[in-house]
């Protein structure tokens, strides 16, 4: 007969509690991810494809374990473009769900109507594309990923109005037009502001309404003003209006474009086509030499391969890679801090530089990256519409900052109709 | 402010192009809230849906988008009947279309935009055409054909409908049955059937105003919205019942809001063409050719 002595039997029982504690750390609970996410409504293109990649990050960590050895679950809610359901969202993610970190769903105007409950409840909170929205709330836990910079509102067209300093002869007359809404108002106020600065004449300034069909009319009253700039602030459909209406109208001008959204998404570079060439857009990050960063490119096959199945933008270099590099700045702070206290979290973001997809990232103190990146960028030599050529690099020139620029502004913007 | 001859010239000319586009959208509210009493607020997202069908047409079998949406009004016009038939059982018959079937009417949208986005995903979608591009050069005046081809199919299907109205026999009894229903009943006529053929015929000239809106700029499942208060504006100011007067009105609001964006900025055009719509009904509280 087999005797069992008493010191075996604490070592089988210590291999028992090992064995039990390994699994249970095996299967801890999932650190939960929540966010509300325009998946309908205007905004849904940017946010279904900024989901998308929050999903590429998630499974790529759970691939390699979790974070703090616990697996990512995203918990997301379709605040469908509309910033009034978006505390409650926020309400049930919090005390239903009971998620661990939460992060801001796409764009201004819901993001800052999570701010309230996300301030009550002292939460870390990441924003993706917020346009200065903590300069009202002044939140030492919020943090934002596009990078406008500090001071974003005049950073969204300087580089458009320092290169026109430097034509040759300078400029001294600028039309300014956007729409009635937002994210536009706030770039015509910098606009207006780098104009008076640059000692340009405003010659047009006007807005126009959300679902204006007639841009023709627009762009007939900003030629009759002949300026020797025109600086658009638009929303996509708005960009696409606008393009066709100066070259149906036949308007020119040395330097055309500045904040116009829409023209970073694959749909609307492929149907303009040629019509683009020399039109400057801001953007914040595009496929030059300049901006080759690390992980970029393996991020954009995972996405591209994703996105046909998502029904999302096919190009993807917009939102996504500043929505995975959101996930990164997490991921970094979370496994340096080896918690997820918001209070340390948050005072780790600030004091460190996060390196990402989209290049090494550093918070100032309002939340804003430290230094602004704003792009601009100008297109050259589009020709037919093919989606490929704008995966490539010498089609999206980068203009400025001159840290990355990649090309020579080319002046005048000249209709295809003369 | 500056003035030419040239920019009042081209404001009137873009002024009756949007128009056309407005009335092309606005003839089928005129026939569901004005002759049916019917308000159908889901209309604009089938205008939407018909801007889809248009984008899958093209996109896959390169079918001109006004072609493939002038070939789908034939089963928009039965699904606009069967979604009649299903209202009048549910809500009409037994009273209660006014809250429940307005109701019924958001539910229909939403379900169209979740179905649409489903289906097509949330990015915005273009067609190609010959006629998106180039534009046509008289002297001073230029004209975009992108914006001349929905004019033209718009008053081309509402002068249609028009005729279809005053000179068929159904379409009298559509006339009839705007004005008063129990008279039709009374010479035998069956106002349930003629306000189904009528709702159809409103679903189809939607499908078709879709095509029209996508060939102008690009479409989002969600974008149909916008449309609601500028459409419901028009049929109100034309009269109600009369097709006539919504061509006119959708004239005179386009090219009022041409007319206040080239002069006085793109700001004011909505202010500009509701308050001609107040000031027009408290001159004419029936509306341009109401009676």
């Amino acid at each position: 007969m087999t005797t069992v002595t008493r010191r075996q039997t604490f070592s089988i029982a210590g291999g028992v509690l090992a064995t039990v504690a390994s699994s249970a750390t095996a299967q801890a609970a999932p650190i939960k991810i929540g966010c509300g996410m325009a998946l309908t409504g205007g905004l849904a293109a940017g946010g279904k494809a900024a989901l998308v990649a929050y999903q590429i990050w998630a499974d790529e960590v759970n691939a390699k374990g979790g974070l703090l050895g616990r697996k990512i679950e995203l918990v997301s809610y379709d605040d469908q473009s509309n910033p009034s359901t978006v505390p409650g969202i926020y309400s049930k993610l919090l005390d239903i769900d009971k998620v661990d970190v939460v992060v801001s769903g796409y764009a201004t105007v819901p993001t800052a109507a999570a701010m309230p409950l996300v301030i009550q409840r002292g939460k870390l909170f990441l924003s993706l594309f917020a346009l200065a929205i903590n300069e009202q709330f002044k939140y030492d836990r919020y943090f934002q990923m596009q990078p406008t910079g500090p001071d974003s509102k005049v950073e969204f067209s300087r580089g458009f109005f320092e290169l026109a300093g430097k034509l040759t002869p300078r400029p001294t007359t600028v039309a300014v037009v956007g729409a009635d809404a937002e994210f536009s108002q706030i770039a015509l106020e910098g606009a207006r502001e780098n104009a008076k600065k640059a000692n340009m004449k405003v010659v047009y300034d006007r807005t126009y309404p959300p679902n204006n069909q007639d841009f023709g009319s627009i762009v007939r009253a900003i030629k009759a003003t002949n300026p020797d700039l025109l600086y658009i602030a638009s929303y996509p459909p708005d960009s696409a209006g606008m393009v066709r209406a100066m070259h149906e109208v036949g308007f020119g001008a040395r330097m055309v474009g500045g904040g116009m959204i829409g023209l970073q998404f694959a749909a609307f570079k492929t149907q303009l086509g040629p019509m683009l060439n020399n039109l400057l857009a801001y953007d914040l990050y595009v496929p030059e030499p300049t901006m080759n960063f690390p992980g970029v490119q393996a991020f954009l096959v995972k996405y591209r391969e994703r996105a046909a199945a998502a029904g999302v933008d096919p190009l993807g270099i917009y939102i996504p890679p500043f929505a995975y590099a959101e996930m990164q700045v997490l991921e970094q702070a979370v496994n340096a801090v080896k918690s997820l206290d918001d209070k340390k979290l948050a005072e780790y973001i600030h004091a460190n530089k996060f390196s990402t997809i989209v290049g090494d990232i550093k918070f100032g103190a309002n939340g804003e990256w430290e230094e602004s990146r704003v792009l601009l960028v100008q297109y050259r030599g589009v020709a037919g519409n093919d989606i490929e050529q704008f995966k490539q690099p010498g089609k999206q020139v980068i203009v400025h900052p001159p840290k990355f620029q990649s090309g020579e502004l080319a002046v005048p913007f000249e209709p295809i109709k003369k | 402010m500056i003035f030419s001859l040239d920019l009042f010239c081209n404001a009137v000319v873009a002024g009756i192009l949007l128009g056309g586009f407005y009335c092309a959208v606005a003839v089928g509210i005129t026939i569901a809230f004005g002759m049916l009493d019917i308000v159908n607020i889901a209309h604009p997202a089938f205008v939407m849906a018909g801007g889809f069908i248009a984008y899958f047409c093209n996109t896959k079998f390169g079918v001109d988008p006004v072609l493939a949406c002038a070939i789908a009004t034939v089963p928009a016009y039965i699904v606009g009947r069967l979604v009649y038939r299903f209202y009048y059982h549910a809500f009409e018959k037994r009273g209660e279309e006014s809250l429940q079937g307005l109701a019924f009417f958001f539910g229909l949208l939403f379900i169209i935009e979740v179905g649409l986005l489903l289906t097509f995903g949330v990015d915005y979608r273009f067609v190609e055409a010959a006629y998106i591009g180039p534009t046509i050069d008289v002297g001073f005046i230029s004209i975009p054909w992108r914006l001349l081809v929905p004019l033209l199919v718009g008053l081309a299907v509402t002068g249609g409908i028009i005729a279809f109205l005053s000179r068929t026999f159904i379409g009298k009894a559509i006339l009839a049955v705007s004005q008063d229903p129990l008279a039709l009943r009374l010479v035998g006529g069956n106002p349930v059937k003629v306000k189904e053929i009528a709702f159809g015929l409103s679903i189809a000239t939607a499908i078709l105003s879709g095509a029209l809106l996508i060939v102008i700029q690009p479409i989002e499942p969600s974008m149909g919205r916008d449309f609601i208060g500028r459409v419901f504006a028009i049929a109100v100011l034309g009269g109600m019942t009369s097709l006539p007067g919504t061509i006119m009105a959708s004239m005179i609001l386009g090219v009022a809001e041409s007319l206040t964006t080239t002069f006085f900025g793109p700001s004011w055009s909505p202010a500009v063409a509701f308050g001609l719509l107040l000031v027009t009904l408290a001159a004419k509280p029936a509306g341009i050719m109401g009676r």
